[in-house]
C-alpha cells in the first residue's frame, strides 16, 4: 500500500502541492513512484518560467517509460530542485521530502480545487 | 486478454503485470536494475510462454522452411537450433525467429508471440510443398533459464550432463522424471536454456527451480528482459527489425545467407548488399543529460537522419545509451547528432552498439 500523506494536496495524475511560508512545493506521491519504478532522470524546468495549472513541469523518466509532471497550480517557479539531477532515485526513497520545484503562486483559490488525502486515498485504491 | 499457465504465480509473486501481445504478463517483480544485475551476475528464471510455436512436417518439410527463411537450413545437423527471419518480397521482415530441426521432416519455428497468426499463414500460405504446418502455440509453455548459474541450478534436476548441450543446440532431458526439451539459447546475452513443456508441466518446473535455485535465482519480468537483450543488441521485432526494415539495415548479416538456396526476399537482399545499404542501425551515446528512447527522431544539424529503435539507461554501464537507424554518411563512429526528447535537442554520438560483451558458453 502507498502512503498518503497528510497536510499535502493532490492531483489525480498523482502530484502533491505543500504550502510552507506562502510559497507551493511540487511534487509527485508515493503512488506515483512506486508505478514508475526505478527513477533514472528527472527533467527540470527553468527557474522564473511561468506555469498554469495543468502545464507540463517536468518529466520524470524511469527504467521503462516517461512521464510528464503537470503542475497542480498556477504560478512562478521560484526555485528548482537540482539535486534531483544527479540523484534521481531521491524520488523513489522519500517522494514528499524531495520536492521538484517551488512555486510562487498566483492565486492561492486554486488550492481548493485540488484532492485533499481522504479524496487522494479513494483514487489509489481505485 | 489471454493468460499464460504461470500467470497465478505472477499474482501470487505480486509482479506488476501489463498487457504484452494480448497476453497479461509480468513486467517487473523487484526492481528492472535489480532484476537486470540478478541474471547477469547469478541467475533469472523468465515466463516466456507467450512465445509462438508452429511446426513444420513432411517430406519436404527442409524446403519448405529453408524457402522461407534467410538462414542455411540445409546445413544444419538434427536438433540444432538456428536463428534468422522470414522476409516479404522487398526485404522488409515478417518475423525473427529460431528454428529447432527435429529431422529433415520435422522443424519447429519459435516466433513472436506479437506475430503468431501473420507467421503461421504466411508460413501457410507458401506450403507448397504439402507439409503439415500447425499452429501449437496453446500448447506449449515456455521458460527461458539465464545467466551464469543457469546451468549448475538446472543441472540440480536431472542426471544428464547438460554440458552436452551445446550452444544453440537442444535435447530432450529428464528433468524431475518428466520430459522437456531443453536448448541452450536465450535473449539476454548470458549462457542459459530455453526449456518447452507442456503447461503443467512448465508450472511444477517453475516452482522447482526457484527451489532449488534459492537466493542464487529469481523470477525476471519482461521489463529486464528488454534491457537485457537491448544491452548485447539482440533486436526486437517492432523495433530494430519491422516490415520496412531489413535485416542487412538492422545489421545481422551473420543471419542471413545470400549465397545458397532462395528465399523469398533473397532477390532484394541481394540487391541492397550491392547497392550498400542507404542507412543502418548504429549506436548512440547521450552527452547531455535524459533518457532517449523507441521513436525519436535523430537529426544532423536541422535534417532529419534517422530515428531511435531503442533507448534505456544501461543497467550494467550505467550509461544512456540507444540503437538507432541513422542514414548514411552519419553512421560513421564518432559522429556527432542530436535527438529530440519533448521539444529539445539532445547531443549524441555514434558508437558501437554493443553495450556489453556477451558471456556465452560455446
Amino acid at each position: 500500500m502507498s502512503k498518503v500523506k497528510k497536510g499535502y494536496y493532490y492531483t489525480n495524475t498523482h502530484e502533491w502541492v505543500k504550502v510552507e511560508d506562502g510559497f507551493a512545493y511540487i511534487g509527485i506521491s508515493d503512488y506515483a513512484q512506486e508505478n514508475l519504478g526505478e527513477i533514472v532522470f528527472v527533467e527540470l524546468p527553468d527557474e522564473e518560467m511561468a506555469i498554469e495549472a495543468g502545464d507540463e513541469l517536468g518529466a520524470i523518466e524511469s527504467v521503462k517509460a516517461a512521464s510528464d509532471i503537470l503542475s497542480p497550480i498556477t504560478g512562478t517557479i521560484v526555485m528548482v530542485n537540482d539535486e534531483l539531477e544527479d540523484n534521481p532515485e531521491l524520488l523513489n526513497e522519500d517522494p514528499y521530502e524531495n520536492w521538484i520545484v517551488k512555486v510562487d503562486m498566483e492565486d492561492k483559490s486554486e488550492l481548493s480545487e485540488l484532492l485533499s488525502p481522504d479524496e487522494y486515498e479513494d483514487i489509489c485504491e481505485e | 486478454m489471454k493468460e499464460t499457465a504461470l500467470h497465478p504465480k505472477h499474482v501470487a509473486l505480486d509482479a506488476k503485470m501489463a498487457e504484452f501481445a494480448g497476453y497479461d504478463m509480468p513486467i517487473v517483480y523487484s526492481s528492472i536494475t535489480e532484476e537486470h544485475q540478478k541474471v547477469r551476475e547469478s541467475c533469472g528464471l523468465f515466463d516466456v510462454s507467450h512465445m509462438g510455436e508452429i511446426t513444420v512436417k513432411g517430406e519436404e518439410a527442409t524446403k519448405l522452411v529453408n524457402y522461407l527463411f534467410t538462414n542455411d537450413v540445409t546445413k544444419m545437423t538434427e536438433k540444432q537450433v538456428l536463428y534468422g527471419m522470414m522476409c516479404y518480397e522487398d526485404g522488409g521482415v515478417v518475423d525473427d525467429l529460431l528454428v529447432y530441426k527435429f529431422h529433415d521432416k520435422h522443424y519447429l519455428l519459435v516466433v513472436n508471440a506479437s506475430n503468431v497468426d501473420k507467421d503461421f499463414e504466411w508460413v501457410s500460405k507458401h506450403n507448397t510443398f504439402h507439409c503439415t504446418v500447425t499452429n501449437e502455440s496453446n500448447y506449449y509453455s515456455e521458460v527461458a533459464l539465464q545467466g551464469p548459474k543457469a546451468e549448475e541450478i538446472l543441472q540440480q534436476l536431472t542426471e544428464y550432463d547438460l554440458n552436452l548441450i551445446e550452444f544453440f543446440h537442444f535435447e530432450n532431458v529428464l528433468l524431475d522424471n518428466r520430459i522437456y526439451m531443453v536448448s541452450r539459447t536465450g535473449y539476454t546475452g548470458e549462457d542459459g536454456f530455453e526449456i518447452y513443456g507442456t503447461h503443467q508441466e512448465i508450472v511444477e518446473l517453475w516452482d522447482r527451480l526457484l527451489e532449488v535455485g534459492g537466493d542464487a535465482i529469481a523470477p525476471i519480468g519482461l521489463g529486464a528482459r528488454d534491457t537485457l537483450r537491448f544491452e548485447v543488441n539482440l533486436p526486437l521485432y517492432g523495433n530494430e527489425l519491422s516490415k520496412t526494415i531489413t535485416p542487412l539495415e538492422a545489421g545481422y548479416k551473420f543471419a542471413v545467407k545470400l549465397e545458397g538456396d532462395p528465399f523469398i526476399g533473397r532477390d532484394a537482399l541481394i540487391k541492397q548488399k550491392e547497392n550498400k545499404t542507404k542507412r543502418r542501425i548504429v549506436g548512440l551515446e547521450l552527452q547531455d543529460k535524459g533518457i532517449i528512447r523507441h521513436g525519436y527522431d535523430v537529426y544532423k544539424d536541422d535534417e532529419l537522419v534517422g530515428f531511435v529503435t531503442t533507448g534505456y539507461k544501461s543497467p550494467s554501464t550505467g550509461k544512456t545509451v540507444a540503437l538507432a537507424m541513422v542514414d548514411r554518411p552519419y553512421d560513421k563512429l564518432g559522429t556527432e547528432l542530436t535527438v529530440e526528447v519533448r521539444n529539445k535537442r539532445k547531443k549524441v554520438v555514434v558508437i558501437k552498439k554493443k553495450f556489453y560483451n556477451k558471456n556465452y558458453k560455446k
